[in-house]
């Protein structure tokens, strides 16, 4: 039961990679929007609301085919990406974690948002008064006390991303070795005559990817809590 | 010396105040609603007047016919708030240790040990803010506000939250601070008796204006 085959391996370390750089380049983006969105009045800030939640609403197979189009090496995006920074999405793994990442994306944002929101801000103007400058007051107040929010909003993108199907099928394919993960992977096995077992084999092994996901959120989560109620 | 005049209008309500001062501490004294705490706020540049100046040691804070406005990070006050405002992710070291931090002053070991010895603080310093008791908090407070070296210490009604005992214990702390630091302090407070015993010019507010100003033989019994 347990021979994992240097295929279905492959498909596991794409899947961790995928979804941990699709992760790690969100939280940024995540966390400057999660502020202006909870911190910030400007024109314009329903539209960028509504955009950010679409891939929650629109249909995988839609988002995958929009960044086909504005990704592929055709598309005026990808186009100049390729052309000027020789940076390719279409049919790399990159490709797929830019589908992970926008897919996951609203799940990632809301809790940091949500955190931002529920900070005290009496607490910056007291660091205000303290002599710290705003960037200062973001690093030193916002940032440790939004902390919660922030892993938690990690922990759920990147579960998100781990499973990403959809749209990453339609933009990247399933390309084993370049492109297919766990998700792709395990679709794959179930069209094949004999795949029941290695798809079964590999169910199990996302299902536990994802519960350890949620372990160690529900960890970091209780932990920063504590710190920021000053216990 | 500290020189007020401003004016500013907050909804329905109208704030209009003139005043200078050059005593030690300056209480601001009067009712809830009076003014005292948007003074207070303008003094430290977290709001800003709609017309007026706002000086402080020769410095000019706040000129509107200039559109000068020096933010709060720049004005070298420090302030203490009715709630204290501790950093609950920080210890109380830390917390203490912030404003010399954000103001990139080097670490002076004689005047940490004055400041923690002045406000009996020196044994808290590894506790958190959540485990510490309102009186704790306060003086903490007060530590962190006077280790930043500020020109000017800011103190919005410190003891409001504290029932009579701990008031009874925080006084005296204010009172060594006033005589033993060489720092001028604002005291904003509805407490006549509080206002008498630290305050040497004392400005009286009501709905928004200035209805009197001078010694505290000024104040209600």
């Amino acid at each position: 039961m347990f021979d994992i085959t240097p295929e279905e391996w492959t498909a596991i370390e794409l899947s961790l990679r995928v979804a941990v750089v699709a992760t790690l380049v969100s939280t940024p983006i995540g966390i400057a929007v999660a502020w202006l969105l909870a911190r910030r009045d400007f024109w314009g800030k329903a539209l960028l609301d509504a955009l950010i939640h679409l891939p929650l609403v629109l249909p995988p197979v839609v988002t995958g085919y929009l960044l086909l189009l504005s990704f592929g090496r055709k598309g005026p995006i990808g186009g100049f990406l390729d052309h000027y920074l020789g940076i390719v999405f279409a049919f790399r793994w990159t490709g797929a974690a830019l589908a992970c990442g926008v897919m996951s994306f609203p799940l990632l944002v809301r809790p940091m948002r949500l955190s931002i929101e529920a900070i005290d801000r009496r607490l910056e103007q007291a660091a205000g008064t303290l002599g710290a400058a705003p960037w200062q007051v973001f690093l030193t107040v916002t940032l440790p006390l939004a902390l919660p929010g922030i892993l938690a909003g990690m922990i759920l993108g990147f579960a998100k991303a781990l499973g990403e199907f959809g749209a990453t099928i339609t933009f990247v394919s399933n390309i084993p070795g370049e492109t297919q993960t766990i998700s792709s992977a395990i679709y794959s096995l179930i069209q094949t005559p004999e795949g029941d077992m290695p798809a079964l084999r590999l169910v199990i092994i996302s299902a536990v990817m994802a519960i350890a996901a949620l372990v160690a959120s529900e960890f970091f989560a209780r932990r920063a809590l504590r710190r920021v109620h000053g216990l | 010396m500290l020189s007020v005049d401003v004016t500013k209008q907050l909804g329905e309500f109208r704030l209009e105040a003139a005043f200078e001062s050059d005593s030690r501490v300056t209480g601001l004294f009067g009712a809830s609603g009076a003014g005292k705490s948007s003074i207070i706020n303008m003094i430290a540049g977290l709001s800003k007047p709609d017309r007026g100046t706002i000086v402080i040691g020769g410095e000019t804070m706040d000129d509107t016919t200039q559109k000068l406005h020096v933010p709060p990070h720049r004005r070298r006050i420090g302030y203490v708030f009715q709630d204290a405002r501790l950093f609950p992710h920080r210890n109380v070291g830390q917390n203490l240790d912030y404003g010399r931090r954000m103001n990139r002053l080097p670490p002076d070991v004689t005047h940490l040990r004055r400041i923690l010895d002045l406000l009996d603080i020196g044994h808290l310093q590894t506790r958190r803010p959540g485990q510490l008791s309102g009186g704790e908090r306060q003086r903490v407070a007060l530590g962190r506000a006077l280790l930043s070296k500020p020109r000017l210490l800011l103190l919005d009604e410190p003891l409001g939250s504290l029932d009579q005992d701990r008031k009874a214990e925080i006084l005296p702390y204010l009172e060594r601070l006033r005589d033993e630091e060489n720092i001028p302090m604002v005291h904003v407070s509805h407490d006549p008796d509080e206002t008498r015993r630290l305050a040497g010019h004392v400005v009286m507010l009501k709905r928004g204006r200035i209805v009197a100003q001078g010694g505290p033989e000024i104040l209600p019994l």
